[in-house]
């Protein structure tokens, strides 16, 4: 038999926490989502050795201190105003990564006009939007992006369209501009999942050097604190409820 | 040229490297001039026209934490749209200029000017324990100076500056002299001057992070008070103001901007009636002349503010003299500009013979 | 047996337990542990290291990225 201590060598090694990853823990809740696209976004700077030339806009909502765990330089925005701040940067330095990492809150209710503008200028950046269909920081309120009859604390009786709207899809919406150039819907609640995302957001990440405007990779995810159920439930609840009105796969692709 | 169009024309030849603006009258020359001029052809600023006020500011916050020289331009109503951003900049203590062509309000108000927006410009505006360094013209050749003066400034103390001018400077028009055209800083140079700007994280230092979070409240606290201590320095350090026949004066009128240019023939006009009456006008109206002001009040009888608004930098002049003279404030408002006559009957009624 | 080996290594302090990579994993090696990290939270653990192939699917699914995934290379694995 072969001892466990054998296999834990260096030469055997096979995936750890990116370099890019500060070792701060994350603040996020057990088994939020979050924490797997970070990594993804650290592991996309390191392959792609863009440590130096990365900035990021963090945004309002749980993912606020998204700084404190990828280790670059950041911008904080005012809520729903990544996209503007990361026009200013990108126009000042063209030729530095520049992504905006935003909740559904942030990008699809009081960022809508920044989100809609910078995508129809063509800004030369990436957007990653974390759409989990409800305002995990603030305690669980109802998101633009909340399912139709779905529970959140500001629609105790579940998202009802004749009061609350319907909910909304962003990236449907920004895939029709002509300043888009990558539109995907991705997710990370499977292995399978996760490699797709990553190649994804790797992807958004090369545009940047072909000058073809917005790349936009949205995270269907989960908010298992607000949804109030275990991070595996939340998983299985979101593969059900969420997928069919909000579909993986590429939108657009140019 | 028009004092919106120097405004324009001194951002290029300063070196600026971005401007993000949004139409509104009575400053949309200042964007229309510099689209004209196609700086990104010549000195590589960035000119851009953004979907609102709101968007403007936070491409500015974007620009300033870049280390580079960012600013905007816009008039009352749009201004207030840029508060928040405006907070932002300064908790994140982020330097660039912004400046104000104030019309009259509230709401939409008119589009003729006013200085009504004195106590937003002065007082903080946004939300938090904040001050901008106001700095305020009184002619298009200022208009032009005060851009390089204002980013001076504002790099120098981390700290947003705004330029507090109103329609008439805006749109008048009167010779200027313009400054040589000087090249914008180049990467290297921002990274030395700037070294706590986000520019991309190198292995020589930790990341840079532009921010005005600060979760607990103890680290609030002490930004704060960081923020208070500059706010002194430039109290201390910065004032500026301009004095006309206050040697021998036994009256004082106080007035900042336009109003200040109105009045200088509102003293000549008194002086030929004998009255002996001098003019002190604020440039930085934050820092305010607080000590220069106070330090007349035992030479003087009586002091006239006249602003075109319902009283406000009265409160800070009234604050200078600490009560031991009288102030009187004469108004217009809603874009309605006095004369010089109307400002020497005021000083007459309302100094002299209250 | 042709069976390729692995093992995981989780770093105990930055696992909250929330049992993902439980889930994640196709040969039922890992299990929350029965004891607390210093935060309480039951972590993960090989609880049938035979059974790991060094996937990595635990890994990629792991929003705390505390684990790190070893795996033998084929020819070593006989």
């Amino acid at each position: 038999m072969i001892d466990v201590k054998d296999i834990i060598k260096p030469e055997n090694l096979v995936f750890k926490k990116s370099k890019v990853l500060t070792d701060t823990p994350m603040h996020y809740c057990p088994g939020c989502s979050h924490g797997v696209v970070h990594n993804l976004i650290a592991e996309v700077i390191e392959e792609m050795e863009i440590q130096e030339t990365t900035i990021g806009v963090a945004p309002v909502g749980c993912s606020v201190f998204a700084y404190n765990y990828i280790d670059i330089d950041w911008h904080e925005a005012a809520h729903g105003r990544a996209p503007a701040v990361a026009t200013g940067i990108k126009r000042l330095m063209p030729d530095k990564f520049v992504f905006t990492y935003q909740g559904d809150g942030d990008l699809a209710a009081i960022g809508t006009a920044e989100t809609i503008h910078a995508c129809n200028r063509g800004e030369n950046i990436t957007i990653v939007f974390i759409n989990n269909g409800i305002y995990g920081m603030t305690g669980g309120q109802m998101a633009p992006t909340t399912l139709e009859g779905m529970v959140a604390s500001t629609c105790p009786s579940g998202r009802d369209h004749a009061r609350d709207g319907y909910p909304i899809k962003m990236s449907d919406l920004v895939a029709q501009l002509p300043g888009t150039c990558y539109v995907t819907r991705q997710a990370v609640h499977t292995a399978g999942a996760v490699r797709k995302a990553k190649k994804a957001i790797r992807k958004a990440f090369e545009n940047q050097k072909r000058k073809k405007g917005v790349s936009l990779v949205e995270v269907v995810s989960t908010c298992n604190s607000g949804w109030k159920m275990s991070p595996v439930d939340a998983n299985n609840w979101m593969a059900e409820n969420m997928f069919p009105f909000y579909p993986l796969g590429d939108l657009k692709d140019e | 040229m028009k004092g919106n169009e120097a405004i324009a024309e001194a951002a290029i030849r300063y070196g600026v490297d971005g401007y993000f603006g949004y139409p509104i009258t009575p400053q949309s020359e200042v964007m229309e001039t510099l689209m004209a001029m196609r700086p990104w052809e010549t000195t590589g600023m960035v000119v851009l026209q953004a979907e609102s006020e709101v968007a403007s500011i936070n491409m500015l916050y974007g620009g300033a934490g870049s280390g580079k020289r960012v600013m905007t331009s816009s008039s009352s109503p749009g201004i207030s749209l840029m508060q928040e951003g405006i907070s932002y900049i300064a908790g994140a203590e982020l330097p660039c200029v912004i400046v104000n062509v104030v019309r009259g309000g509230p709401g939409l108000g008119t589009i003729q000017p006013s200085q009504s927006d004195y106590f937003q410009a002065v007082k903080g505006g946004g939300h938090g324990d904040y001050k901008l360094i106001v700095l305020a013209p009184s002619s298009v050749q200022e208009m032009a100076d005060f851009v390089g003066l204002a980013f001076d400034l504002a790099f120098k103390y981390r700290n947003p500056a705004m330029i507090l001018s109103d329609g008439v400077i805006g749109q008048m028009m009167e010779k200027v002299e313009l400054d040589e055209y000087r090249p914008r800083w180049t990467d290297e140079e921002i990274i030395e001057k700037n070294p706590w700007a986000a520019t991309g994280k190198k292995p020589v230092r930790g990341q840079n992070i532009m921010t005005s979070l600060h979760i607990q409240a103890v680290d609030q606290e002490n930004v704060n008070r960081r923020l208070q201590a500059k706010y002194k320095e430039m109290q201390e350090k910065e004032v500026r103001y301009e004095t006309f026949m206050c040697d021998d004066a036994e009256y004082l009128i106080v007035a900042f901007g336009s109003a200040a240019r109105i009045s200088k023939k509102s003293v000549e006009l008194a002086r030929e009636k004998g009255i002996k009456v001098g003019l002190l006008r604020p440039i930085t109206l934050f820092p305010f002349p607080y000590k220069e002001i106070g330090s007349y009040a035992d030479q003087i009888k009586g002091i006239l503010v006249p602003e075109m608004n319902a009283g406000q930098m009265i409160e800070d002049v009234k604050l200078a003299v600490n009560g031991k003279v009288d102030v009187e404030h004469y108004g217009r408002m809603g874009g309605m500009i006095f004369s010089p006559d109307e400002v020497e009957n005021a000083l007459e009624e309302l100094i002299i013979g209250g | 047996m042709g069976k390729v080996r692995g093992a995981i290594v989780v770093d105990i302090e930055r696992c909250k337990g929330c049992g993902l990579c439980v889930v994640a994993c196709p040969t039922d090696t890992i299990v929350l542990a029965d004891e607390v990290n210093g935060k309480g939270y039951h972590y993960a653990k090989m609880g049938n290291p035979e059974a790991c192939t060094g996937c990595t699917n635990c890994a990629m699914v792991c929003p705390d990225s505390c684990i790190t995934v070893y795996r033998l290379k084929p020819e070593k694995s006989k």
